[in-house]
């Protein structure tokens, strides 16, 4: 068994961890390290298949030096939404601290809705 | 199995550890600061396979940026409601499933040839007689404008990557700033008023803020000729300005602040016109002139550096009164 043998069947092993955790839990925030446990297997495979030449390959460490980047964009984004799911399963708004502003926003809406 | 692989199995048994604990343990708070010790090995699995730069990358956001946002988000939501999957109906099935298929991939691996042979010979990869991607890369880095091949790819070589890249963290800031909309009438007695950090942790902000900086700058500078560049500074500014705003040494970052927007966007739009350029008045589309090269690639790094930082923070850190126009 070589280095590379070991980190790619580890990076398989993080992909599928990850996919199971995806199925199997309900909480939200677990499910998006979840989501980002694949994305890390991914990304081991990624780079042990740039070792398996000496000097490691260029293209694939820039792969997911951007990969890496795009994931924590794609998980604050998630973030947000999660939270802004939360606030309105609460019964509160999505926007904070805007309920009242919305309301009164909504009323305009409809006023403006109804003229021709 | 020999000892030279023990620190690859010891590191291996902690990543897997990790992220079983990061999904299924017991709380939710344990849960998130598992993920953050998973992107703390991850990050060491990079340093141990050659790849710096991710090293960098990830120890930046991986572990500290993705710590911060969770620990945010989950301060918001309500406790967690059910069980951790433990006692859910499938859970041994599919767990055995799981191990099946890791030990089919891990048969295959091992017993197939081809993945014997790589690693020792380049050659094994070589597909169609062709040479291989890395060689081209590295008999076209003296024309590049940079002497460190990461750089190159990421910079000039496959630069719509990074122009693409740069495009999704502004689509990502737009989408929360959805969440945000108006001007904010009535700050909140919270955000008005920082809480008292811990007097330890401010003295400690006040000496880390400088030196992140100054190692962001030294990352971003040495990029063009080792492992560094803007996303690895980018990050490292974004967690000095996070450290900064948490402890409530820094004043909220305004959106309505005409050079804030700018900060977000000059790096998409640099290295646009640096694009339009070049298809205009040059070779094509990204094409650099050669002895412009190394001069636009620094250009681009510093707007970019900027954005990035500027961005991460606002989607780490960002509440109502940062991202409402």
């Amino acid at each position: 068994m070589s280095g590379l043998q070991l980190y790619l069947i580890l990076g398989a092993a993080v992909f599928l961890l990850g996919l199971h955790g995806l199925l199997m839990t309900t909480d939200s925030i677990r499910r998006l390290i979840a989501v980002n446990l694949m994305g890390a297997g991914i990304f081991l495979i990624m780079v042990a298949l740039a070792g398996r030449i000496s000097p490691p390959d260029p293209v694939l460490h820039a792969l997911v030096v951007t990969g890496l980047v795009v994931a924590i964009s794609a998980t604050a984004f998630a973030l947000r939404l999660i939270t802004a799911a939360a606030r309105v399963d609460s019964g509160q708004s999505a926007v904070p601290d805007k309920a009242s502003r919305l309301a009164s926003k909504s009323e305009s809406d409809v006023a403006e809705d109804s003229r021709p | 199995m020999t000892l030279e692989l023990m620190p690859d199995i010891v590191l291996g048994a902690l990543l897997l550890l990790m992220a079983w604990g990061a999904l299924y343990a017991p709380t939710r708070y344990d849960a998130m600061a598992l993920f953050v010790a998973f992107g703390v090995v991850v990050a060491l699995i990079w340093a141990r396979l050659g790849a710096p730069d991710l090293a960098l990358a990830e120890a930046a956001i991986g572990a500290g940026l993705t710590g911060v946002l969770l620990m945010q988000a989950a301060r918001q939501l309500p406790a967690e409601a059910s069980v951790t999957g433990k006692r859910m109906p499938w859970f041994g099935s599919s767990l055995l499933f799981l191990v099946l298929t890791c030990a089919m991939f891990a048969a295959h691996i091992l017993t197939d040839s081809s993945f014997k042979q790589a690693g020792i010979d380049a050659s094994a990869t070589r597909l169609l007689g062709g040479p291989t991607v890395p060689e081209m890369v590295t008999a076209a880095l003296p024309n590049s404008g940079v002497s460190y091949p990461v750089t190159a790819v990421l910079l000039n070589f496959r630069a719509w990557d990074t122009l693409l890249e740069l495009l999704v963290l502004l689509l990502a800031l737009t989408g929360v700033r959805q969440l945000y909309p108006g001007t904010p009438q009535h700050p909140r007695a919270n955000t008005a008023s920082p809480p008292q950090a811990w007097p330890v942790l401010l003295s400690w902000a006040r000496f880390l803020a400088p030196l992140l900086v100054l190692l962001g700058g030294f990352l971003l500078w040495r990029g063009a000729s080792g492992p560094g560049g803007a996303f690895q500074a980018g990050a490292l500014l974004a967690s000095a300005a996070v450290m900064l705003r948490l402890t409530g040494l820094l004043p909220p970052l305004r959106w309505s602040s005409f050079l804030l927007r700018l900060a977000v966007i000059l790096g998409a739009l640099l290295f646009l016109g640096v694009a339009l350029a070049s298809l205009a008045f040059g070779d094509g589309w990204l094409v650099y002139p050669t002895q412009w090269a190394g001069a636009l690639i620094i250009l681009i790094e510093l707007a970019a550096t900027l954005s990035i930082a500027v961005t991460l923070s606002l989607l780490v850190i960002g509440e109502s009164e940062d991202l409402s126009s």
